[in-house]
């Protein structure tokens, strides 16, 4: 095998959690995500990479990586929007919120901007319904959102 | 009058979060100390006692669904939290993760100890990024203070938590669809039995609670199964609740109340202030999207357990969704109807497909090109997910499309008739 993309920060946090678990397939979530959060997204070097480090095929990883949304097996905007549009968020106008988005980026729900500034998905529920409509920024919750609010968020991001 | 007891609400603030604050002013870990000098018997039948039902939706009793797991086992034993809130309209666990994030681990590792666990995990919905962190600090709190890890308090007790994040799929909810999750496989649930008490986590006999029902577990031990029970108005429903208020109401929030002392109309009117804009009340989900919708005339009903499943819906996670008069119904139940389509997992036909076709039918009546016989085909195509699948997911996706066009029929003739909305 060529050179490891994953960092010795990687490999060092999985060895710790590795005791925490009676199988080394269990390790699967905690290393993508760890992985994710290198590079931003789930490449299939990486994942063949994860999969030689737990032991199984790549097409094993890719199985499970694909069956959860929070893994990225495209590359995603240095911001990934994630609005939430179920319920309650939509009872407190989370829909204005997304078209305001994608007018304002030029992009429909599940693009990414020419720059690859931004990255716009529709989210289910985030556990934020009190303080609704919610959205998460990377990896931050923003609630009792308003399009002004969003405004001046998105204006200061570099 | 007397202000009834809270357990919770109180300590929903920053300064509560600290090990330091937990033991000073909350009694922390008082009550594991207790736990350890008794048998895992006596702390089984204080839980009986306390009449604690599952806070996740299902309202299982928490001492009964200890007692399942057997005394002796080849195979180790696990208690697994699921903190998944992936109900929509539910967000109670991730208060009490980030503001008292001690409570849970002390009702683990008394859990643990009861069920002759050494290895429980927190199981936490992937977008909790920042609650993980906080747990996995408060746990190192509570391994450095010698409440976790080897020889707890000098008990001969070993118990270790660790903190497993999901990754975005509402299905690992469903204990079993967590537990393979845990393992590292995609989070399909299982065909049951063997129960996760007999089978679970690695094959292992395992309990899966809720946050908020463990987090309620040291002040059972402290305090005494009979006052927690007595915190309850009704029979075999012990405790306080937390209700999650969310949608058009004036002051949406997290409410805790003794179970079985409110109805929903004195939740919406009294303690969230009423409707938006005094606005009419449309329409109340009272436990998470999941739960059969009821109309503005039947919220003078107890909001617990047994009263509303007497009315054909359910508590579920406490989650109540509030729906003024001028919000489409037809439109809500697209939405929730497209999430459950979204979230299936695909493993049953009957919910798989059933729950596409619902999607695409209901999609269509919103769009003004429903048909005369739309509703019939909804109302056959629900029946026939109902009690038909592996998991309770499916039902959760026919309840809703049932209830809505029983109750809200009329909305959906002027859809179909009038080609769209006809209150906008
Ligand atoms: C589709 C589905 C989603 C569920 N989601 C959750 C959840 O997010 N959190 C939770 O605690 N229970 C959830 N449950 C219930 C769990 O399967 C399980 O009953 C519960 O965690 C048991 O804990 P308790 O006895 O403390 O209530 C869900 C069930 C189903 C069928
Ligand atoms: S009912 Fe739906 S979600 Fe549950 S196992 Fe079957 S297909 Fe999966
Ligand atoms: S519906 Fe948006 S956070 Fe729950």
């Amino acid at each position: 095998m060529g050179k490891k993309l994953l960092s010795e920060k990687f490999y060092s946090a999985m060895t710790t959690l590795e005791s925490r678990y009676p199988s080394k397939v269990a390790l699967l979530l905690p290393a993508l995500h760890a992985a994710q959060d290198e590079f931003g997204w789930l490449s299939p070097e990486i994942l063949e990479e994860v999969g030689d480090f737990i032991g199984i095929h790549p097409a094993q990883v890719r199985e499970v990586a694909s069956f959860y949304t929070m893994y990225n097996l495209k590359p995603v905007g240095k911001y990934h929007l994630k609005v939430c549009t179920n319920v309650a968020c939509c009872l407190r106008g989370s829909e204005e919120l997304v078209q305001h988005c994608e007018k304002k980026f030029g992009i429909q729900v599940g693009e990414t901007t020419r720059d690859k500034k931004f990255t716009l998905v529709e989210e289910e529920c985030l556990g934020a319904c009190g303080t609704a409509p919610a959205m998460m920024l990377n990896d931050d919750y923003h609630e009792n959102l308003t399009v002004s609010k969003l405004d001046q968020l998105l204006d200061h991001l570099e | 009058m007397e202000t009834p007891e809270t357990l919770f609400i109180q300590y929903f603030n920053e300064e509560s979060r600290p090990l330091a604050f937990y033991q000073k002013n909350m009694a922390g870990y008082t009550a594991v100390k207790k736990a350890l000098t008794l048998s895992p018997d006596d702390i089984i039948s204080e839980m009986k006692k306390s009449n604690m039902r599952g806070r996740g939706g299902a309202g299982f009793p928490t001492g009964m669904k200890w007692g399942f797991i057997p005394k002796q086992s080849p195979k180790a034993k696990y208690l697994v939290c699921n903190a998944d809130e992936s109900e929509p309209g539910t967000f109670k666990d991730r208060d009490i993760m980030r503001y008292t994030p001690h409570l849970l681990i002390e009702g683990m590792v008394i859990g643990g100890f009861a069920i002759g666990a050494h290895h429980g995990y927190i199981y936490i919905r992937g977008e909790y990024t920042r609650e993980a962190k906080l747990l996995d600090q408060a746990i190192q709190e509570a391994y450095d203070a010698g409440y976790l890890g080897k020889n707890i308090q000098g008990s001969g007790f070993d118990f270790d938590l660790t903190v497993h994040r999901g990754a975005g799929a509402y299905i690992c909810g469903e204990e079993t669809g967590l537990l393979n999750s845990l393992e590292g496989k995609r989070g399909e649930p299982r065909v049951k039995p063997p129960f996760p008490a007999q089978a679970g986590a690695f094959g292992g006999p395992t309990i899966v609670n809720n946050v908020e029902t463990l987090a309620a577990v040291p002040y059972i031990i402290n305090r005494g199964g009979e006052w927690f029970s007595g915190l309850g108005k009704l029979e075999k429903s012990g405790g306080t609740r937390l209700f999650c208020v969310s949608g058009h109401v004036k002051k949406p929030g997290v409410y805790e109340l003794g179970a079985g002392s409110v109805t929903l109309r004195q939740l919406i009117y009294d303690h969230c202030h009423g409707i938006l804009g005094d606005k009419k009340l449309k329409a109340v989900i009272p436990g998470g999207s999941s739960a059969p919708v009821l109309t503005a005339d039947e919220i003078d009903v107890i909001a617990d357990i047994e009263p509303l499943m007497k009315i054909g819906t359910m508590l579920g996670s406490a989650a109540i969704l509030v729906v003024s008069e001028d919000y489409c119904v037809v439109k809500l139940l697209q939405r929730i109807t497209r999430f459950y389509a979204h979230e299936s997992c695909g493993q049953c036909t009957p919910c798989r497909e059933g729950c596409k076709w619902m999607e695409d039918i209901i999609e269509r009546i919103e769009h003004g090109h429903g048909r005369e016989e739309d509703l019939a085909m909804l109302l056959d195509i629900s029946n026939n997910i109902s009690g038909r699948t592996l998991c309770a997911l499916g039902d959760a996706a026919a309840g809703p499309v049932m209830s809505f066009v029983k109750k809200f029929r009329a909305d959906f003739e002027a859809h179909i008739r009038g080609g769209k909305c006809p209150n906008v």
